[in-house]
């Protein structure tokens, strides 16, 4: 389960703001305040629609598009416990994108819509997903670091206002959670092994450390679409907030593998009681997002390819469906 | 680069998580015919044993309330205090009421 | 190594080498609820790999573990049906190679069922019931392909005459076979044909596919001889596994 640009609200969106808010609008908002859920087919101001249809497509998509880059080693897992595992975590990721893209479609939009517009390249999903995993300890270094930001992203989700989503979240959390726990299992294995398996361990930590804060967006003076999220009650907590919270969570943890966290400027505050951290290199994201990253072009590919490949079976099985109900009928009549 | 005439029909999902309880709704899925509905609920919903039986109606075929109407329909209702046993003083002395 | 561990390996290997196949699918299967279908019954496979696998270990006796029996043989020693080792293919040569395969495992474990090893009998209790899943998964789908369009019924049609000579093997005893039939471990493998002809058959004909005629030439993949897929498909599979010589996972 993964999330990110959950602010990015769009600029449609911001233009509605400008419009008269009428008496709907603030009993609307007084619902929200209430903590009341918003349900499908209720009234609801347009942007917050489409807010919600951006932002859980966007989290469906990565869902998806996440379900590569761990396929990746699903033929070469070391053992057959392993394999397991990680089979049953990809199948996951597909479940979780499934159950979006049907919280999604309670707010009039088809998946078919949806991922057409993952396919046209015109949808984003979470970038970390353009890394490329060379190694094993890529596979535990997702578990750990990539699903633990999500999770820390996605708990306050469970509270979000639109009902469908919010379940849909309680669904995914909970099937969530052995996904951190068997990625920090892998590293612990690693960092306890053989030295070219401390090593392999290292490495993935290095390559995955930065991006996963990344994962929670820009920093909240960047990011213009919090406010809104925030009075919607889409979004509960900053992305500047949550990352630090997952940094002071996972030192320790990256200290109890006995592995190097890869930022020189990393130091404990006593005052604060956080840990200081360095700065994130934000034209990375930037080009990363862009469809500059490492494997971008690759997933989209893998994704594209996909869905060409299954059009004959899909088309099939509606082939099938309508012959069995024209049958039906004319034995009824 | 969507074909929707084509895109595979929504069926809404229900759960009985296990005897003796209601049915509940879980969900929505795609599939073509009611066979396929039942496979993929099962895989969807169910992968860590959540049910014992698994109902799938097509979402075309669910007639709603309007929530429009909800003021129409369930306010009256509201002011039936009535109905409820906790309306009723009943002095303390009084057992098994 | 007696018969009674070559069956079992057998059984094991042909449940892997599938599993391994399926793997291969997942995150490019036609739909999502596809690609969780596919995870599914690989997923079961896998389970029914590993418990076989462990048990023809023991009857071993060398100190071998499932994991070493997967990561650590040879090509040659591998005794899976040929048929589980063939690609992918598109989904409906997946389905095709999986419908097959379903029916013959679940005539097979319901005779298994009965065992005069208890351990196989309990094995095959368990996996009986996943396979009368998948069995009516690919089923499905194969009825859904044969009938739904030309090209899909062109294309599964194409499949079936494509892997029907694998499932010759399937029937064909040799010594191995011989040996646990006549100890009351296994079934005498012809004896299973005509009920999986009859479920192949029932199936086949609700979709307007014809069953291909059969081929003379005869696979041994269950004696080790292998088409020239499984070579690839273990040094993938192998590949990390045999890096690091004695490391734990």
């Amino acid at each position: 389960m993964y999330t990110q640009g959950l602010d990015s609200l769009g600029k449609d969106c911001l233009r509605d703001e400008a419009q008269d808010i009428g008496r709907l609008e603030q009993r609307f908002q007084a619902r929200i305040d209430a903590e009341e859920k918003i349900e499908p087919k209720g009234w609801m101001p347009e942007a917050y629609r489409r807010t919600l249809i951006r932002q859980i497509s966007q989290h469906a998509h990565s869902e998806i598009v996440g379900m590569l880059p761990e396929g990746n080693w699903i033929t070469r897992a070391p053992s057959l416990l392993r394999k397991s595992i990680l089979i049953a975590k990809v199948q996951d990721e597909g479940g979780h994108g499934a159950y979006l893209y049907s919280a999604a479609e309670t707010l009039g939009v088809s998946r078919d819509e949806l991922i057409g517009q993952l396919l046209e390249g015109k949808a984003k999903y979470s970038s970390i997903f353009n890394y490329p995993t060379p190694t094993w300890a890529d596979i535990g270094a997702i578990g750990w670091l990539v699903d633990g930001a999500a999770i820390m992203n996605q708990i306050p989700l469970c509270r979000c206002s639109y009902g469908p989503y919010a379940r849909a979240m309680v669904r995914i959390c909970k099937e969530e959670s052995f996904h951190q726990r068997q990625g920090y299992e892998i590293m612990l294995r690693l960092s306890r092994g053989t030295p070219p398996q401390k090593e392999m361990a290292q490495q993935a930590l290095n390559r995955w450390w930065w991006p996963s804060l990344m994962m929670f967006g820009p920093s909240d003076a960047e990011s213009k679409h919090s406010a809104q999220s925030m009075r919607w009650k889409i979004k509960r907590f900053s992305n500047d907030e949550l990352r630090q919270k997952f940094v002071d969570f996972t030192v320790p943890q990256a200290e109890f593998l006995g592995l190097a966290v890869p930022d020189p400027a990393l130091s404990w505050d006593e005052a604060a009681q956080h840990y200081r951290f360095g700065a994130i290199d934000w034209s990375e994201f930037e080009q990363v997002l862009k469809g500059h990253g490492p494997c971008n072009r690759e997933r989209l590919e893998a994704r594209r390819r996909a869905h060409d490949e299954g059009r004959w079976v899909r088309d099939a099985a509606v082939a099938h469906a309508s012959k069995q109900a024209a049958k039906e009928k004319s034995r009824a009549a | 680069m969507t074909d929707s005439s084509r895109d595979w029909p929504l069926y809404e999902i229900f759960i009985r998580a296990r005897a003796g309880l209601d049915h509940k709704h879980v969900g929505s899925l795609h599939a073509t015919d009611a066979m396929m509905a039942i496979e993929h609920a099962r895989d969807l919903y169910t992968r860590r044993q959540e049910g014992v039986s698994i109902w799938a109606v097509r979402s075309s075929d669910i007639v709603a309330s309007d929530p429009a109407d909800a003021d129409a329909l369930f306010e009256p209702a509201r002011d039936k205090v009535y109905r409820h046993p906790t309306f009723y003083d009943i002095p303390e002395e009084v057992k098994t009421l | 190594m007696t018969p009674h561990c070559r069956y079992v390996l057998r059984l094991a290997d042909t449940s892997l080498i599938l599993a391994q196949r399926l793997g291969e699918w997942i995150g490019h299967a036609p739909a999502i609820e596809e690609d969780l279908g596919l995870a599914n019954v690989s997923l079961d496979l896998l389970g029914q790999a590993r418990m076989l696998l462990s048990y023809a270990a023991e009857l071993e006796g060398r100190g071998r573990s499932e994991d070493d029996l997967a990561y650590l043989r040879e090509e040659s020693e591998f005794l899976n049906a040929t048929l589980v080792e063939q690609p992918n293919g598109d989904f409906g040569q997946t389905i095709v190679r999986q419908f097959l395969i379903d029916a013959w495992q679940l005539e097979l474990y319901e005779w298994l069922q009965e065992s005069k090893d208890p351990r196989l009998a309990e094995i095959a209790a368990k996996a009986v019931k996943e396979t009368r899943y998948h069995l009516r998964y690919s089923a499905g789908w194969l009825v859904r392909l044969g009938d739904g369009t030309e090209v899909s019924h062109a294309r599964v049609q194409d499949a079936l005459e494509r892997l029907w000579p694998f499932t010759g093997e399937l029937f064909a005893a040799d010594a191995v076979d011989h040996e646990v039939a006549q100890a009351g471990i296994g079934p005498a493998p012809e004896s299973l044909l005509p009920g999986w002809s009859a479920r192949i058959g029932a199936v086949l004909s609700g979709s307007r596919l014809a069953v291909p005629p059969t081929t003379p030439f005869g696979w041994h993949g269950k004696r080790g001889q292998h088409s020239e897929h499984l070579g690839h498909v273990l040094a993938e599979m192998q590949s990390l596994h045999r890096a690091h010589p004695g490391a734990i996972w």
